[in-house]
């Protein structure tokens, strides 16, 4: 009780202010720093590093969502790198045909449909020349596609391990199937070589920049969305589904209609996450969408805190950040450390980084002995409990 | 049969060959406190199964009010008709406060949009407070629901049951790894909690059966072999050489 409660006080504490600063720093101050400092100020953020930030809040937008699903209501999703590359791919469809003429090939098709020998653009690419479409596409398609999978596999009861199962194996059957030719997405080599964005030249500063901002705009909304649907009614069903699903079944619920739901906002988080990478790293290949990145995304999710929508940001981050870090200074032993974090914190730090810090916090009070008793005594107040 | 609540005609339940129900009939009364005893293997899990919708049976009719065919239809069907079922080991919510873990079970619209937009009503609000009381853990609201005894775990998950507003309670061996004291606070309120809606109650513990049930019946082999008063059923040649006798 007194962590249940205390968490939650945190959480209602430093929430909104832990929200206004990071959204303030990611959204204002980073891109600032960016672009109103001289390159030798020491303030100065370059524009490589901007750059790398805008793909580790992407990844943050999809791991918010795989909390939902994993951290709340307590179904392993080990296929998010398939939601997260059809919203890339569709991105990506966008992008490449947006090069226009200005290909390789001087051709209006996509260069390795020309090195393919595609003579006429597949009917299903045809849409993607419009943005406005393109932009629906990334939440609807793999939102689409997790709802007919989440339908057929939530229905039919299938859960926990086997859950997890099924939904590698549908992240190995998406690479697959990605990497054929026959797909007309570019095959192994994925879809690259973007030039423009709504004529924006994506070389430059100033659009990468304003990818980065959008970014971030979106992260924020993200976060206020998976926040909404948590401190909801409906979030708390997700715990209890997570906790004893027989019992929400016989209180009359149908739990699978619950997990449908979270599992495909969390798919459209992970398109949007996929169609904001695109753009920002300028390639999409199978490699992103396979097993080993959809394992990659569930540390990010534990290393961070899962059930918490702040670890989720914060474990999405700082794996990325010692990932980039790590594979430019000892390019060797990333794997080894990943593999070494992801065992320290299952069996050191369940609750992940923000799990950590509070144990922390509380154990400095204590030591302190700052504590304040009241702040622990439960509330008789139902109000605090319900809405 | 109109003053029938549940009623079991022909029943048959095979699992790889072994018949856990054998044409069993059984039924129970509005308003009555049943208890249904028996050995281990007897069938008295599975005779709550195909109640509550968990197991369909090969064969036979589960009728409930007169009208409604639970064997096609859904568990979550079955519950939102009026049939609440307590588990064996206490099966809440761990992570929510005992509040939340009332708030969510109390009869409402149970629809993801419905939850996820609306609030809660006040007469709900009202019904949760009211359980509260009953399961004696009102001191206890706020706290977090993993933290009770196991005893208080039983009541919150009896009390879960109740906030549903069900007519027929289903209870599965409620008193097992309980101390004495609560053994006996767990009478008092399942007695209370039938003064409004039938229940049945699954025991082993013969003290308790003595306490609470007017009526009680025995299962063997997925049969009914016995059924009346708890003086009876004990005077039974049968049952004394099949269940009691043992002890």
């Amino acid at each position: 009780m007194e962590r249940e409660l205390l968490s939650k006080r945190l959480e209602e504490k430093f929430g909104g202010a832990f929200l206004v600063t990071t959204a303030l720093f990611f959204v204002v101050i980073m891109p600032s720093l960016n672009a109103f400092t001289s390159p030798d100020s020491a303030l100065h953020i370059s524009g490589f590093t901007l750059n790398l930030f805008g793909k580790f809040l992407a990844y943050a937008i999809l791991a918010l969502g795989l909390d939902l699903v994993w951290g709340y209501t307590g179904i392993l999703s080990l296929g998010h790198g398939v939601f997260f590359g059809l919203g890339a791919y569709c991105m990506g469809m966008y992008l490449a045909l947006s090069i226009g003429a200005e290909g390789v090939y001087k051709s209006t098709l996509p260069d390795f449909m020309v090195w393919n020998r595609v003579k006429e653009l597949p009917l299903f690419w045809k849409p993607f020349y419009s943005f406005p479409f393109t932009l629906l596409a990334v939440v609807i398609v793999p939102s689409l596609f997790a709802a007919g999978f989440g339908y057929l596999t939530f229905r039919t009861r299938i859960r926990g391990v086997y859950f997890a199962i099924i939904t590698q194996a549908l992240a190995l059957s998406a690479w697959l199937v990605f990497n054929r030719n026959e797909m007309n997405l570019g095959g192994t080599n994925g879809l690259t070589g973007f030039k423009k964005i709504l004529g924006f030249e994506l070389s430059s500063s100033g659009t990468q920049r304003g990818l980065y901002i959008a970014t971030a705009i979106v992260l924020c909304g993200a976060y206020l969305l998976c926040r909404w649907i948590v401190n909801s009614r409906a979030g708390r069903i997700l715990l209890a589904i997570r906790d004893a699903e027989n019992r929400v079944l016989y209180s009359g619920y149908t739990p699978s209609n619950y997990k449908l739901f979270v599992f495909t906002v969390s798919a459209a988080l992970a398109g949007v996450a996929g169609a904001l990478y695109a753009p920002q790293v300028g390639i999409i290949t199978p490699g992103r969408i396979g097993v080993l990145p959809s394992i990659e995304m569930v540390i990010w999710v534990a290393v961070g805190g899962r059930g918490t929508l702040i670890g989720a940001i914060v474990g999405a981050i700082s794996v990325n950040w010692a990932r980039s870090f790590l594979t430019s200074s000892f390019p060797n032993y990333w794997l080894y450390f990943q593999g070494g974090i992801f065992i320290l914190v299952v069996h050191y730090m369940p609750d992940g980084i923000v799990g950590l810090v509070r144990r922390l916090t509380e154990l400095t009070k204590k030591l302190t002995g700052k504590r304040k008793l009241s702040a622990l005594t439960p509330s008789g107040d139902p109000s605090s409990v319900s809405g | 049969m109109a003053n029938t609540i549940l009623f079991m005609e022909d029943i048959f339940v095979t699992f790889d060959g072994f018949k856990a129900l054998n044409k069993l009939n059984f039924s129970v009364d509005y308003g009555e406190l049943r208890c249904v005893i028996g050995p281990n293997g007897a069938g008295k899990t599975t005779l709550l199964d195909v109640v509550t919708g968990k197991i369909r049976p090969d064969s036979g009719s589960v009728i409930f009010k007169e009208t409604t065919h639970l064997d096609r239809m859904e568990q979550e069907e079955i519950a939102n008709a009026g049939i609440g079922r307590k588990f064996q080991t206490p099966t809440i919510y761990e992570n929510l406060t005992v509040r939340d873990n009332l708030e969510l079970s109390a009869k409402q619209d149970k629809t993801v949009k419905s939850m996820l937009f609306g609030g809660m009503s006040g007469s709900l609000g009202a019904k949760v407070n009211e359980t509260i009381e009953i399961i004696g853990l009102a001191g206890k609201q706020s706290w977090r629901a993993g933290l009770l005894a196991h005893g208080e775990k039983q009541w919150l998950e009896i009390g879960m049951v109740v906030v549903q507003d069900p007519d027929l309670l289903l209870v599965d061996e409620p008193v097992a790894g309980m101390t004495e004291s609560e053994t006996e606070n767990t009478a008092d309120l399942l007695k209370h909690i039938a003064e409004e809606r039938s229940v049945l109650v699954i025991e082993h513990d013969m003290n308790f059966v003595r306490e609470i049930a007017k009526r009680v019946t025995v299962l063997h082999e997925g049969a009914v072999i016995c059924e009346g008063s708890i003086d009876y059923v004990h005077a039974d040649a049968q049952v004394i050489e099949l269940y009691l006798g043992r002890g």
